[in-house]
């Protein structure tokens, strides 16, 4: 044996030293429901107890029950409205207009953010405006919307918009910032330059900002449009803040709360995509924090794979 | 004293022989370079008039206190850094550069890794694929083509890092202590290693590291920089067989002569 093929086996006899101590086995069924249940029963159990102290609420007498049902008037109140089409439309156009309002917030957030990361002049002039903006409370812009585009629908993706785009921005120049000078010296000397450089090496590196960007500026966008719904009422358009101000009209409470339940399970759904989609990108790069055992590693790394 | 460790230390090239004589072909000219940071009260001068030269094919170590500049040095070299005064001119040749950490983009998979500065050459993508699974077979880790920066052990995450510089296809790859977070074992192996290829592919290295033993080890010639301000204090040829063992007689002596000078050089400032 030659004195380099032998250097090559004792590497190779190191590299599966270091890996056999990661051995992946995928999890079977049993497993992932083991899993699922792990994450899940504490929720539960929290949705439990809300409830719970709601009911001895609503059973102190502390108002009267109209303007204070109980859970159990609640929930049928819910399923019944959730056994008619009414609620769906409500809540098919609500979801409409947020992901219309939010992808043009993307992509208006999106190359705001690229050139004022880019220019130097421009992030003079507009870098801090962009952060003044995301302090203005939603419902603020009302009544700017209104008078400038009047009670309709388009009002109402302007502040989805105006609300969602400043985060989406902040989170890219964040990003950009942030890119590990190490890596840029490293891509420099690569060869990598203008274009390429952004392409493969400072975008790249501003995904998880950009993530965490987005999902704020959604947590934004979902205030602003509720707001807007509201407040900017259009003709002709249930929307769920249209059903939640007839409810109030009517003093029907039962129906308030049910309708504000449905708007804090879709807030959720929401919130868990991000999470997800954030998840899913720190694991890739190895940022995501280790699980305490061993066990819940090599769960967490077979699933991802 | 015997006879032969007198000769090695009569083996001191005076810094006075560092400039080539003319018509010599040089890969790195690094002609009188002067490099100051910041000003006013926090101005540092880092290097101060340093002259070497690296002859094409040539191995040469830098060692020298830390702080002394030998980073500053390399940047320069890379052109990540202008000179305040004085040149630097690798005559157009391409350099590689690698550092201390991988520096590989953890968004990619070692073989992505390995084919980004082909992509900057313009490479074509099936070529590029190629052209990096060879690159990675010859640092053995044809195996971990598939893998994240995140799965592989620092050693491993070395050799994609060496597979990456090799990947530019340079004359001069500029080598800032790429092994000195390594253990023992996997350091010697990656000397062989990267000796194996530079002997193979023929560009100069200018490799830096404070650890003067692995500086004999590898280099035709340890160049000895001084601290605060860096000057080039000494250079020693290191002459004798490849490869040379780390822990051998000869490696071991030459190291321990340097270090006395090093030692004295950290002296001079302690008092
Ligand atoms: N960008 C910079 N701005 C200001 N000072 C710097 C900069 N880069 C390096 N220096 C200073 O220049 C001097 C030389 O630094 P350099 O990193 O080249 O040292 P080094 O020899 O590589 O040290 P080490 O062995 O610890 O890596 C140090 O005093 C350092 O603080
Ligand atoms: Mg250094």
């Amino acid at each position: 044996m030659s004195a380099e093929t032998e250097d090559a086996a004792a590497l190779a006899g190191l590299d599966n030293l270091e890996q056999d101590t990661q051995v992946k086995t995928r999890p079977s069924a049993g497993e992932i429901g083991a899993r699922i249940w792990r994450s899940a029963w504490p929720k539960l159990l929290a949705i439990v107890l809300a409830v719970a102290i709601w009911e001895i609420v609503y059973l102190l007498n502390l108002k009267p029950h109209v303007v204070l049902p109980g859970p159990f008037q609640v929930f049928p109140n819910l399923w019944d409205q959730l056994n008619h089409t009414q609620l769906w439309k409500a809540i098919g156009l609500t979801l409409r207009q947020a992901v219309e309002g939010f992808a043009l917030a993307l992509i208006v957030g999106t190359v705001v953010g690229l050139v004022v990361a880019r220019v130097p002049p421009v992030r003079a002039a507009v870098g801090s405006l962009i952060t003044g903006l995301q302090t203005i409370p939603s419902v603020v812009w009302i009544p700017f919307a209104i008078i400038l585009f009047g009670n309709n629908s388009t009002a109402i993706l302007f502040m989805v918009i105006i609300t969602a785009a400043p985060s989406i921005a902040n989170g890219l120049i964040a990003g950009v910032d942030l890119t590990p000078p190490l890596l840029l010296r490293a891509g420099k000397t690569m060869g990598l330059r203008r274009f390429e450089l952004y392409r493969s090496l400072v975008l790249p590196a501003a995904l998880p900002s950009f993530v965490s960007g987005l999902k704020q500026g959604w947590a934004f966008a979902w205030h602003g449009l509720l707001a807007g719904e509201l407040l900017v009422i259009v003709p002709n358009l249930a929307s769920i803040g249209v059903l939640l101000v007839s409810d109030q009209d009517q003093t029907d409470m039962t129906g308030v709360i049910a309708i504000m339940i449905v708007i804090l399970v879709l807030g959720v759904l929401v919130d868990v995509l991000f999470n997800t989609l954030n998840e899913s990108l720190r694991r890739r790069r190895g940022l995501a924090q280790a699980p305490s055992t061993a066990k819940g590693w090599r769960l967490a790394t077979g699933i991802a794979r | 004293m015997t006879t032969e460790q007198q000769s090695a230390l009569n083996g001191h090239a005076p810094p006075a022989t560092a400039a080539p004589a003319a018509g010599t072909e040089v890969a790195v000219a690094i002609d009188d370079v002067t490099k100051v940071f910041g000003r006013g009260s926090s101005r540092l001068v880092a290097l101060d008039g340093v002259s070497l030269s690296v002859a094409p094919g040539e191995f040469v170590c830098l060692i020298g206190a830390s702080g002394c500049g030998k980073s500053t040095l390399l940047s320069l070299v890379a052109g990540l850094e202008e000179p305040t005064a004085g040149t630097v001119s690798t005559g157009g040749r391409r350099v590689a550069f690698m550092f201390q950490e991988p520096a590989l983009f953890p968004w990619l998979t070692a073989v992505q890794n390995v084919e980004l500065p082909l992509r900057a050459n313009g490479v074509g993508r099936p070529e590029r694929r190629r052209r990096a699974l060879e690159l990675l077979d010859s640092v053995h880790l044809s195996g971990f083509a598939g893998k994240r920066p995140h799965e592989l052990s620092g050693g491993m995450r070395q050799r994609v890092a060496l597979a990456r510089a090799l990947a530019q296809d340079a004359d001069v790859l500029l080598m800032d202590e790429p092994f000195g977070a390594l253990d023992a074992m996997t350091r010697d192996l990656l000397h062989e290693l990267l000796e194996g290829i530079w002997r193979r592919q023929g560009f100069s290295v200018l490799f830096v590291t404070h650890e003067v033993r692995e500086a004999v080890r590898l280099g035709d010639r340890v160049v000895l920089l001084s601290s605060r301000p860096g000057r080039v204090l000494e250079e020693f040829d290191v002459h004798g067989e490849r490869p040379r063992g780390l822990e051998s007689g000869d490696t071991v002596q030459r190291a321990l002569e340097i270090k006395a000078r090093l030692n004295e050089e950290v002296m001079r400032h302690v008092s």
